[in-house]
């Protein structure tokens, strides 16, 4: 039993399973970003799921309303709270780029350089 | 691109720090998207679980140690923490949740789908389950019993579905091809007449 299935093997995809696993694009950033870090040894994955756990811990006792939950919330304050742990994240510089982002025209075309300075 | 909702620009901000801090690229980012997207997928469960309908000894060991199952098999990458396979019988049906969070055996069933994230799902599973496989289109004979399987970092769970009448006649390959995700997930039966007509 030593047979060796290659994943470029053509396999349909199993039935049914068409469904978007992320709803917007910010969600699969997350979830990349927290990925590749953790498997660049920045934290273990069980490090990040202790803070996971803890945040959607708080929510479930907090929000009766399911349709409002939003899980990847829960993920990115997750990883923002490992990060922190590690030293690996100012929370003021978050701060501030955020706000940096938020001032920006909501034309704003994304695919620019974000190196200019934005003080105006 | 014109999200501009606070998590998005909250994901977008968080980003560009971790760039600029050389923590990581936008090229590696989306090299591990691509990644748990396409090339680690519920295909991976579905192999095993198409081996273990065409091989006893496989069964057997898949039942007895589901990790090394899994190493058979060599896939790609994954999180390979310690998987045991549940078996579907006429008398047991199983399902899986995680109700702390959502830990799911990611190397063989790839990224979770939404609603089993959703804390309806990881309440509901635990106190009405036969409720909620009925809202899956799943109707259990009321003697058949569930057991529901409680995913954590330690353990993680999949099914293996019974293997519908009518399949006689297929391959290990076509029988991969009618083995849900769901289904691996126990909220799902898998069924013949999943077997694609060749349309």
């Amino acid at each position: 039993m030593s047979e060796e299935l290659e994943l470029t093997d053509e396999l349909a995809p199993p039935m049914a399973n068409g469904e978007v696993l992320f709803e917007a694009p910010w969600q699969g950033r997350a979830f990349g970003m927290a990925r590749t870090l953790a498997q660049a040894g920045a934290f273990s994955w069980d490090e990040f799921r202790a803070h996971l756990i803890r945040i959607i811990g708080l929510s479930d006792r907090s929000a009766d309303d399911a349709d409002d939950y939003e899980y990847y919330q829960h993920f990115l304050a997750a990883f923002e709270a490992v990060l922190a742990e590690k030293d690996l994240l100012d929370g003021e510089l978050l701060g501030a780029r955020l706000a940096e982002f938020q001032a920006r025209p909501h034309d704003h075309d994304h695919d620019h350089d974000h190196d200019h300075d934005h003080d105006h | 691109m014109s999200d501009t909702s606070i998590p998005a620009l909250r994901a977008e901000a968080l980003e560009s720090l971790l760039i600029e801090k050389g923590l990581l690229s936008e090229a590696e980012i989306d090299q591990t998207l691509e990644f748990y997207n396409e090339r680690v997928g519920p295909m991976n469960g579905a192999r095993m679980v198409a081996r273990a309908w065409v091989d006893e000894d496989f069964r057997r060991r898949m039942l007895a140690d589901g990790t090394g199952a899994v190493d058979e098999f060599k896939f790609v990458g994954g999180e390979v923490q310690k998987l045991v396979v549940v078996e579907n019988t006429p008398d047991v049906h199983n399902m899986v949740v995680c109700t702390l969070c959502s830990c799911y055996p990611w190397a063989v069933l790839g990224l979770p789908p939404k609603w089993y994230k959703d804390p309806a799902y990881r309440s509901r599973s635990v106190r009405e389950p036969r409720a909620v496989l009925a809202e899956f289109g799943v109707e259990l004979d009321p003697d058949k019993e569930v057991r529901v399987w409680d995913s954590s970092a330690e353990v993680r769970y999949m099914v293996l579905p019974e293997r519908p009448a009518g399949t006689e006649h297929l391959d290990e390959r076509a029988l991969a091809e009618i083995v849900s995700r769901d289904a691996m997930i126990g909220v799902a039966v898998c069924e013949s007449s999943a077997v694609r007509q060749g349309l």
